[in-house]
């Protein structure tokens, strides 16, 4: 199964550990990742269910910035890293 | 009397107490290192912070306990689109919005919430938070379409003023898109506010009501019909729950400013923090002054006892001035860290702090 990494960053707002989940896209994967922590969604997610914007994600290693990112297939050995953009202040 | 001040910074929320000596001092700080865009201290108990955490988004915790635990809660949320199939909807849902900032919350009876967003999306609750309903006819309204950002990239809701003798009677002022009026707790709204005046649009369109910019407007509690308005251009006063507004003319040392409030024994007295218009954004000269009236807007003391006379840069925000229930103290705090109070009507201010991060918002704890 593919595996989700979360940014340690998300650690210090909620419990949110590493985890293997089905799914076939990167969507699909982050759904079930959010599978009985719905609140774990509205940080990664935004109201329309978008990817955050300063929020990156890695699809095995490679940063994914495109409309139609969700969509993206994966299969069962690869890894996304669920990364917050590098921002001061 | 009140004795506790909420201080919603850009790297958390401080709570400040009065000492025994009469010292007003730094407690604790709850959310460190996360900016706090708005906080309330619910009349009946609970105090809500609003975190804006950028990266992850808009939040939401509520403390039964004076801060000692926080809960977060569901944050305010525009409904999701229907996935989009066609080129068409796929852009619009690229356009759909989504809450970026709560930057205001509004007590109601009972357990009813309201909050203010930008994108200017306006959300009930009536479970304390628990749960949110978007008000969608104040979005519908055909005029939102002249609506835009003053200072963020979009429009954004900052006063909710819920009538004391009709819950179902609403005020909501937009940044920059006017003063709304609702009869039904939100289920219709009509633009109101003759009277003002927008110095930065062509001289046609400066008198009307769906093109200005309030700042900040608040509600006498002595007479509900009294309000008072900071704007872009001017300060306002109302004497009838906003269809008509009166502007204070040469007020000095300007009458550009964010913050307002009111006094809660008198609704002629009103305090402002004026600055320099409008891309400096500083006291004018360097020196930090509070203005009041106390004649109902006709003309204004300007008061420096105890602030910095010069090489300040203290910007005051919209939510950062309050006075306290009982009328006794004020307190403002500032984008460079300062946090000042008085207890003789802003003749005179104490400096609680100096190092303290950008103040977004503070409040007396009832």
């Amino acid at each position: 199964m593919p595996k989700v990494h979360f940014t340690p960053h998300l650690l210090r707002h909620l419990d949110c550990e590493n985890r293997q989940v089905e799914g076939d896209t990167i969507g699909a994967c982050l759904e079930n990742a959010f599978r009985g922590q719905e609140q774990l969604r509205a940080y990664i997610l935004d109201d329309q269910g978008r990817v955050r914007r300063h929020v990156m994600i890695f699809h095995n290693g490679r940063s994914m910035q495109n409309r139609n990112l969700l969509s993206q297939s994966v299969t069962e050995t690869d890894e996304l890293f669920v990364m917050q953009a590098l921002s001061g202040g | 009397m009140s004795s506790q001040i909420l201080v919603a910074t850009r790297k958390g929320l401080l709570t400040v107490h009065a000492g025994a000596n009469g010292n007003w001092q730094a407690k604790k700080m709850h959310f460190l290192g996360q900016p706090v865009s708005f906080v309330l201290a619910h009349p009946d108990g609970p105090w809500y912070a609003a975190l804006d955490l950028g990266h992850f988004g808009a939040k939401l915790h509520r403390s039964e306990d004076q801060g000692e635990n926080w809960e977060e809660l569901p944050a305010p949320a525009f409904p999701e689109q229907d996935p989009a199939t066609s080129e068409a909807e796929k852009e619009a849902k690229e356009e759909a919005p989504s809450v970026e900032k709560i930057w205001c919350l509004t007590p109601g009876p009972g357990e009813e919430l309201w909050a203010g967003c930008i994108p200017a999306g306006l959300f009930h609750s009536n479970d304390g938070g628990r749960s949110w309903t978007w008000k969608r006819s104040l979005w519908d309204v055909p005029e939102r379409q002249e609506w835009f950002g003053g200072g963020y990239d979009h429009a954004g809701i900052h006063s909710i003023l819920v009538d004391p003798r009709n819950s179902a009677h609403l005020l909501v002022a937009i940044s920059v898109g006017g003063v709304w009026q609702s009869l039904d707790s939100g289920t219709s709204f009509q633009l109101i506010g003759q009277g003002m005046r927008a110095a930065y649009v062509p001289p046609e369109r400066s008198q009307d009501p769906a093109i200005q910019d309030p700042h900040c407007v608040v509600r006498s509690p002595q007479d509900p019909d009294r309000l008072w308005m900071q704007h872009h251009n001017g300060i306002f006063h109302s004497r009838d729950n906003g269809q008509h507004w009166t502007e204070s003319e040469d007020v000095r040392p300007s009458n550009f400013g964010f913050a307002v409030a009111v006094d809660p024994n008198n609704s002629e007295r009103a305090w402002f923090v004026p600055a320099m218009l409008d891309e400096c954004r500083i006291p004018v000269d360097g020196r930090l002054v509070v203005n009041r009236t106390s004649d109902g807007g006709t003309s204004f003391e300007t008061l420096n006892g105890g602030l910095p006379d010069q090489f300040a840069y203290d910007l005051v925000y919209r939510h950062a001035l309050d006075i306290s229930q009982d009328g006794r103290f004020l307190a403002f705090g500032s984008t460079t860290g300062g946090l000042w109070l008085s207890d003789d009507g802003g003749e005179h201010w104490t400096t609680v702090h100096q190092n303290l991060p950008p103040i977004y918002a503070l409040r007396f704890v009832p």
